[in-house]
């Protein structure tokens, strides 16, 4: 049975190898972030620099909607100190409805508060986009890219960052810029980055395909906060289950050798 | 539990006497821990356990899960959001709960073929295979609801496609749509009930579940021979089986841990490699995505769905004599659950007198050719309709049909099946007996 069943995957594999599939989307390539794999960790300055292209650039038009200040803060992320992250947080408004005996006011924002929504009615939030977009696929279906490479928002995000031609067109009424990574290839957004854009402290490589990296690794922990604490519980299940599956199989072992006879025929088990 | 005979709980102690008197649960405890059961139960025997744990696993998380979820299409989104950042451990919660489905849909599988390969739905058996049909019906049901709930794009999309399907039957249609959805298109009063269903469907599951366990329990567990345990008496009923604790529970506890072990390692380092990227997108019920595509496990059976097309005889003639009411549409719906019938009905469509596969040589090549037919179902559901897609899912499709409706009952005629053992005692000595020494040692499991 689980022969056949290996067998059936095995053909499943090599079935559509004659068969012919457009690629979805535009062309991505792979990134190697450092916290791709299974033991893979964000780089905090790379993410303090992330922020730092998001704060100055994106946020133009972009929000993040599902994002608290106090997240920066946070062990697994960028980690910025407190007074930091109360100072970043200060420089927005938030409107409060409490304030003015509940008419509600403005005031500037706490690290309780949530980053804002996009400025551009447009403009999709970004807290999520590094997981509600795949840069990979197939091939043909089977998911093997995915499951080799990872899913590719991170990459996507760099690639359509970097994937700008220069071509404009007009069509009714709406500019669209040529991008050789966006599904359709043409994309109503303006390039952004055009390097050297922002001017990182310890004055690290602020070209074009650089900073798009920060800001993609920068997108990716805003998705995934967690991750770091998840792929740890991961690890630790995992080397739990071996440790108690090792155990259980002597223990299997040991309970059926009265059953199956002494010493076990050469032959196992069909 | 009738059936093999066997040892049967007796109260020693006072306090034993006076509660087996009065509700002899520890009796019917121990006799369902201690049934007899075949020994050369293969390692294809252990995913009744996975299941059993995989609905515990699921109503657990779930039900945490619910504490921190909002069932309104304003705050849903959010609050699955809200699971993911803020609430303790919430992340491992949802990505449990979400790849546990994908666990609970790779076993049920491996089940369902398993019985389907070791004849385990042949008779005595044909109500444990209808009632095991309904636990997998409820589960896809419950599988489907569930992906509604976090209100992203798929799930929105998903819920109008599928509720759609229901909309496709003649006359009734467009009523039983609007009652399903709760008005005229997937909204709020449709998140709301599916959440609800969602919470429900699981505990109907659970009782199947030990209506399941009940009926083959009574009838006894089928095993890789097809051959019957000795019920001639208990002495000979030993020969044949031991107890299920702590034999099988030990047996299956190892195979669950290491099946586990695969499952933590997707949960922590790949979680979202089974799931769409786009239903991390909010629901927009103005924006259509470019693919709508169900989660792996409906794969093969949307397959089925969407391989009758207009321009098929088939639907041409099933409109044609019945004057346009079955159209393509309402005919993929039929094929759709059609499939799944006449593998429920696979009891009385197999005629052969042989249980197992493996004493039937022209069955196993079919049988193959079933499972690989299941894979190329499931690969193809996910392409777009166009060729070759179109022209694979078709024959995938009347392979399927054809498997269960012509070549099941044809084989048991014109097959000749090979000598099988007398009993699973001579199985199992076949494999196990003891190389040196002799006489046949140690085969009471009793002791």
């Amino acid at each position: 049975m689980l022969k056949h069943l290996t067998l059936a995957a095995a053909f499943a594999l090599a079935l559509p190898s004659g068969a012919a599939l457009a690629a979805e989307g535009g062309h991505v390539d792979d990134v190697d972030f450092s916290f791709e794999g299974p033991f893979g960790t964000y780089d905090q300055q790379q993410l303090q620099r992330g922020l730092q292209v998001y704060t100055e650039i994106c946020s133009a038009c972009h929000g993040l909607q599902y994002l608290t200040y106090r997240d920066l803060a946070a062990p697994g992320g960028p980690e910025l100190p407190e007074d930091q992250v109360r100072a970043y947080a200060s420089q927005y408004e938030v409107f409060d409805p409490e304030l003015a005996d509940g008419e509600g006011d403005f005031r500037p924002a706490k690290e309780t508060d949530h980053f804002g929504k996009s400025g551009l009615a447009t403009a999709p939030d970004l807290t999520l986009m590094a997981k509600a977009r795949a840069g990979f696929h197939g091939p043909y279906g089977l998911g093997i890219n995915q499951f080799l490479k990872g899913m590719g928002g991170p990459e996507y995000i760099h690639a359509l960052l970097t994937g700008y031609t220069g071509e404009e067109k007009e069509q009714a009424g709406t500019l669209f810029y040529e991008n050789t990574a966006f599904p359709g290839g043409w994309i109503s957004m303006p390039p952004a980055l055009y390097g050297e854009d922002v001017t990182y402290v310890n004055g690290e490589d602020n070209s074009i395909d650089a900073q798009s990296k920060d800001v993609a690794a920068f997108l990716m922990w805003t998705a995934e906060p967690k991750l770091m604490a998840r792929k740890q519980a991961g690890f630790v299940g995992v080397l739990m289950l071996i440790l108690l599956g090792t155990l259980l199989y002597f223990t299997n072992k040991r309970i059926w050798l009265p059953i199956k006879g002494r010493v076990e025929a050469d032959t196992p088990a069909k | 539990m009738a059936g093999i005979p066997h040892d049967h709980y007796e109260p020693t102690t006072g306090g034993e006497k006076w509660l087996h008197k009065r509700l002899p649960i520890v009796g019917l405890l121990y006799d369902t821990l201690m049934i007899p059961t075949p020994k050369n139960l293969n390692w294809m025997w252990i995913w009744g356990i996975v299941l059993t744990f995989c609905l515990v696993l699921q109503i657990v998380t779930g039900i945490v899960l619910v504490m921190h979820y909002t069932p309104d299409t304003s705050l849903a989104f959010a609050s699955v959001e809200h699971i993911m950042r803020n609430v303790n451990g919430g992340f491992m919660l949802r990505y449990m709960h979400t790849n546990g489905a994908s666990l609970f849909f790779v076993a049920v599988y491996l089940h369902i073929f398993r019985g389907l390969y070791y004849g385990s739905y042949k008779e005595p058996r044909e109500v444990t295979w209808i009632i095991g049909i309904l636990i997998y019906l409820l589960m896809m049901a419950t599988a489907f609801m569930g992906y509604v709930l976090p209100w992203g794009q798929m799930s929105f999309w998903g819920a109008t496609v599928i509720t759609g399907l229901f909309g496709a039957i003649p006359f009734v249609g467009e009523t039983l749509q609007t009652w399903l959805l709760g008005g005229p298109a997937v909204g709020n009063y449709t998140l709301t009930r599916f959440f609800s269903l969602h919470y429900l469907l699981p505990f109907v599951i659970a009782g199947l579940v030990i209506l399941h366990i009940w009926a083959f329990h009574t009838t006894g567990n089928n095993n890789p021979t097809g051959v019957e345990v000795r019920r001639t008496s208990k002495a000979d009923a030993q020969k044949d089986t031991v107890p299920f604790f702590p034999y099988f529970v030990m047996k299956d506890l190892f195979a669950l841990v290491v099946i586990l072990a695969v499952y933590f390692a997707i949960v922590g380092f790949m979680p979202n490699y089974l799931g769409h990227p786009d239903n991390y997108i909010p629901a927009n019920p103005l924006a259509t995505p470019a693919h709508i595509v169900p989660e792996w496990y409906f794969l093969p059976f949307y397959a089925i769905l969407r391989a009758f097309t207009a321009d098929v005889w088939v639907v041409q003639f099933a409109s044609f004599i019945t004057g346009g009411i079955i159209d393509a549409k309402f005919f993929g719906v039929l094929a759709m659950f059609g499939a799944i019938i006449v593998m429920a009905l696979a009891p009385w469509l197999d005629t052969s007198s042989v249980r197992s596969g493996r004493y039937r040589p022209m069955f196993k090549w079919w049988f193959a050719l079933l499972c690989v037919d299941f894979m190329v179902l499931m690969w193809v559901g996910a392409m777009p309709t166009t060729e070759p897609y179109a022209s694979i899912s078709l024959i995938a499709s009347a392979y399927w049909f054809g498997y269960f409706l012509v070549i099941l009952p044809l084989l048991g005629v014109i097959e000749k099946p090979l000598p099988r053992p007398a009993t699973i005692e001579d199985d199992f000595e076949e494999h196990y007996a003891p190389k040196t020494g002799g006489t046949k040692t140690l085969v009471n499991p009793a002791e």
